[in-house]
């Protein structure tokens, strides 16, 4: 078995087993490491198909940015295990039971499609910053400039929503 | 460089999407249900990705300098800015729901129901 297989067999395990562990964790924390697991595992994956940009985006943003922020709002509310109640058994089953049936359809509508002799592999230098580079600042240039927007309003809507009201009622503990 | 079929990707991105429809399903956390979206939207670039190198894979046989595959990579860059702002606005959402209710159960988010 190549090496580059071994690596896939090994980031995809990775990447289930911690995805299951975000989900059935108690504690709010250790879902959050579980999750930057899973977050490393696709970059590892996104490196295999020589996806280097992304790949390096994706720790930066992901892992790095956007899980730090969830981290601070889970220990700003100092959650503790046993505030969370539980949905009850037949809840729970029956979310289990969709979720199945869910992958089970997709799967069987897509296990003999015609794309199963389509093949993909880290050849071809589509994934490195410069090519992508080129085509971001040429042809989409414009989206990036309505993404800055995009990013602007997100941070005063963020503040707006995140300042407390002079003339609200003090909260009672 | 080994090459791997498409339908690998496609069962790994199906599996992790639906591990996190499970979870959005199971957990009264919001903040959880609010990771499991961000799973699931992960689940979705793995494919997008995959995808646009079998497109490349194909258009390289026949040309060696073609960038065939690099909108896909770059649609993927989008939805990573998409979610940074999604997550900056929901979390503030949050932050004022406990501040609000002292909860994050989305158990307690029925008001509008009465």
């Amino acid at each position: 078995m190549p090496l580059s297989e071994i690596l896939f067999w090994f980031l995809t395990a990775l990447a289930l087993f911690s995805a299951l562990m975000v989900v059935f964790s108690d504690n709010p924390i250790h879902s959050v490491l579980w999750l930057i697991m899973v977050f490393f595992a696709i970059s590892g994956h996104y490196i295999l198909m020589n996806a280097q940009f992304l790949a390096i985006v994706n720790l930066i943003v992901y892992a790095g940015a956007i899980m730090v922020l969830f981290l601070f709002v889970i220990m700003l509310m100092n959650m503790n295990t046993d505030a969370e109640p539980q949905k009850s058994q037949w809840m729970r089953i029956a979310a289990a039971v969709s979720g199945g049936a869910l992958l089970l359809i997709l799967v069987a509508a897509l296990k003999d499609n015609a794309g199963a002799v389509s093949r993909t592999s880290g050849e071809g230098s589509i994934g490195l910053i410069r090519n992508l580079g080129k085509v971001l600042f040429t042809d989409y240039v414009l989206p990036f400039e309505i993404s800055s927007v995009l990013f602007l309003s997100a941070m005063v809507g963020a503040v707006v929503l995140g300042k407390r009201e002079k003339n609200s009622k003090p909260v009672n503990h | 460089m080994q090459v791997m079929p498409i339908n690998y990707y496609i069962f790994l991105s199906v599996a992790l999407f639906t591990i996190g429809i499970v979870g959005v399903l199971t957990r009264r956390n919001a903040i959880i249900i609010f990771m499991c979206i961000e799973l699931m939207l992960n689940a979705v670039n793995v494919l997008l990705v995959a995808f646009s190198k079998m497109h490349h894979l194909n258009a390289f046989a026949a040309d060696q300098l073609t960038t065939v595959g690099t909108e896909a990579q770059l649609f993927v860059f989008f939805i990573m800015v998409v979610a940074a702002a999604e997550v900056t606005v929901g979390l503030a959402i949050i932050v004022m729901l406990y501040r609000n209710i002292h909860s994050v159960d989305i158990n307690f988010l029925n008001r509008l129901k009465h």
